[in-house]
């Protein structure tokens, strides 16, 4: 066990599997001399040089393409977009491309890429830096989509995508590149579509992803001290989601708030929401509901932004309406 | 690198008569297909539509015919000649056109997404410029891999006002990349001329970016085909990417069924005057070779077509528990071409 953090954890996974698999690659903008504008691919290029660990220009739609190309035709390629605002430029690529070619070629080919991206506010990027936008991945059949709240889920789950067969995308939060953490010696895979239980409670489920697993649990030490004790489920992969996890957490709990800090409207909170009015159901003692961000654009300043993100006294709020 | 602005007459005669029989087949096989398609559209047989690229089978043969084994193809939307000529088997490939499970998708892809991963075919594409950034990422996987193989991409004249088209270019020059990027120029934009939309002549954009560029009459196989291996050549000793474009005519519409009222009185007429079927047969009897071995080969094509539409009509349907079961490939297996 050895003192890492989010970011570094990433390295190490996408180090141990270009040591594992020579068909491992990684590419992006500026993540090989200079180790990507987070530091998250730094040393990389050092070690496995510059064509397996490959800078590439400014060209998002191409270079999402050319991952998919190259994981027809043998490659497992990682790419990182620099800010998930910028997965616009790549949605045919993905959307049309990767997304579909194992079923829309009759499951003669998958296509085993990695897309990493970070999404998420706290540093007062602005409007097209900021965006939590993987509910729109998490919508188009052939994709998965994961999103850890921790540096050990940062490395398995990073290894499992790399070695999926499927196209994945990674979601990191870029306000969370130095939060530290334990990382075992020799660190296995998280498998994709099982959620981890980060805190137990039997008076309320806290559903949630990402930077919000940490505000979720600061809101439930707030809450015992008020005697309510509330179980977070931090999913940590969206697609597909832990629907026995989180239903068997139900089944205890009797009450359930989701939270992220995409926006609420049409988003992850919403699917997990209709699937538990319909299957929980006859285990629901309050309404489902959501925490996460109103409908607007994210805004720059401080003061905006700070009102803006879901935190934990927004989360204990809602927690305090489903135990009345 | 050489900017031509003449039409290459260019010709390589290394060619054995099996060689040129072959090739001439080839495109017979395009013909009949395609011909027998029209028909089978125009009777209510294939679902969803088709873009017939009846006319243009010159430049599919002869591209595909200079690749090699583990060579790599990705292609448009106007795409079954090049499945038919990289060697997409015939009768799969009319299964997948009439939706059924032993097409070559399962039925799940339909004229714009024939793929067969068996011959290098990366797949067709229903997304104008799509097959581009794909077809550059197998350049690189080729060239990581050490290999002399090379990736092709089909892609029409209307392409070149996509951005990623632009951005491919860019990136098969600045990695020096074995990619041959084929323009088919019908001078047609789906329903528009190409140059009512698009300023720049490729040769122009290949200058711009430091590719080599090549332009050959796309109506003479034997040109298409020995300009193509030409290129293959440099391309497989690491010399960089490629641009080749293919004078060609679009006989038909933009999809089966387009009225083409913004096609001039005669245009169409114009265009099937030239017919690359027919010069390379002519082509074939200049060689030497007899009417009869040509008309017999003709027969025997034609027979091969309409026995495969038959088998094909009457295949099974896809079980739509199984499509459903086939959105992920859930074991790892060898995925790879």
């Amino acid at each position: 066990m050895s003192d890492t953090r989010y970011g570094r954890a990433i390295t190490r996974a996408l180090n141990d599997a270009m040591e594992a698999d020579p068909s491992v690659i990684v590419m992006g903008e500026d993540i090989g001399a200079v180790g990507g504008p987070f530091g998250v691919t730094r040393g990389l290029q050092k070690s496995f040089g510059s064509e397996r660990v490959r800078d590439t220009s400014i060209s998002e739609a191409a270079i999402v393409g050319a991952a998919v190309g190259a994981a027809m035709t043998g490659l497992k390629p990682v790419v990182e977009i620099m800010f998930m605002d910028f997965t616009t430029f790549t949605m045919d690529a993905l959307v049309n491309q990767a997304a579909k070619a194992h079923f829309m070629f009759g499951g003669q080919v998958s296509v085993p890429m990695v897309l990493r991206t970070p999404h998420g506010g706290g540093i007062n990027a602005g409007p097209q830096h900021s965006q939590c936008l993987e509910a729109w991945f998490a919508h188009v059949p052939g994709l998965k989509l994961v999103c850890p709240s921790n540096p050990a889920d940062a490395y398995g789950l990073m290894r499992a995508a790399i070695d999926d067969p499927n196209p994945v995308i990674f979601v990191e939060n870029k306000a969370m590149y130095g939060t530290p953490g334990k990382l075992a010696d020799d660190p296995e895979p998280v498998e994709i579509g099982k959620a981890r239980r980060a805190r137990a409670g039997s008076d309320v489920t806290l559903v949630a992803y990402g930077a919000m697993v940490a505000e979720a649990i600061a809101a439930a030490e707030v809450l015992s001290a008020e005697g309510v004790e509330a179980e977070v489920l931090d999913l940590r992969s969206l697609q597909p989601w832990d629907k026995d996890q989180v239903l068997a957490s139900l089944s205890e709990t009797h009450r359930m708030v989701i939270v992220h800090e995409a926006g609420v409207e049409f988003g992850i909170g919403a699917e997990i929401a209709a699937h538990v009015a319909d299957a929980g159901f006859d285990e629901l003692d309050a309404p489902v509901l959501r925490v996460g961000a109103p409908h607007m654009p994210v805004p720059f300043s401080r003061e905006l932004e700070a009102e803006y993100r879901p935190n934990a006294n927004k989360i204990a709020d809602a927690v305090r309406r489903v135990m009345q | 690198m050489r900017i031509s602005g003449e039409v290459m007459t260019k010709k390589r005669n290394d060619k054995s008569d099996t060689d040129l029989l072959g090739l001439y087949r080839k495109m017979r096989v395009i013909r009949e297909a395609e011909t027998a398609l029209s028909g089978l559209f125009a009777n209510n047989e294939i679902p969803g539509f088709i873009h017939l690229s009846l006319g243009q089978e010159a430049v599919a043969a002869g591209v595909c015919d200079a690749l090699r084994d583990g060579d790599t193809l990705a292609s448009n939307h106007r795409g079954h000649g090049h499945a038919l000529a990289q060697g997409v088997s015939l009768d799969q490939f009319f299964l997948e056109l009439f939706g059924k499970d032993g097409g070559i998708c399962r039925g799940r892809g339909g004229s714009m997404h024939i793929a067969d991963m068996s011959v290098g075919m990366l797949g067709a594409n229903g997304i104008v410029g799509g097959g581009l950034p794909i077809a550059l990422g197998s350049a690189l996987a080729h060239s990581i891999k050490k290999s002399d193989q090379v990736a092709v991409v089909f892609f029409g004249d209307g392409a070149l006002g996509e951005g990623a088209v632009h951005e491919v270019m860019n990136l098969a020059a600045l990695w020096n990349l074995p990619l041959l990027m084929v323009c088919e120029n019908n001078g047609w934009s789906e329903f528009s001329r190409s140059s009512d939309q698009i300023r720049a002549e490729i040769g122009d954009l290949a200058k711009a970016f430091s590719i080599p560029f090549e332009r050959v009459d796309g109506t003479k196989v034997r040109d298409v085909r020995s300009m193509t291996a030409d290129l293959c050549d440099r391309l497989r000793t690491g010399q960089g990417p490629a641009i080749l474009e293919c004078l060609t005519v679009r006989w038909h519409g933009h999809y089966e069924g387009d009225p083409q009222k913004y096609r001039a009185e005669g245009d169409q007429e114009t265009a099937t005057s030239t017919d690359c079927v027919a010069l390379e047969r002519d082509s074939l009897i200049g060689d030497g070779f007899d009417a009869a071995t040509l008309d017999a080969l003709d027969a025997e094509v034609k027979a091969e077509v309409e026995a495969v539409v038959i088998a094909a009509r009457n295949g099974a349907s896809p079980s739509f528990a199984t499509a459903l079961g086939d959105v992920h490939r859930n074991t790892i297996g060898s995925h790879h071409v």
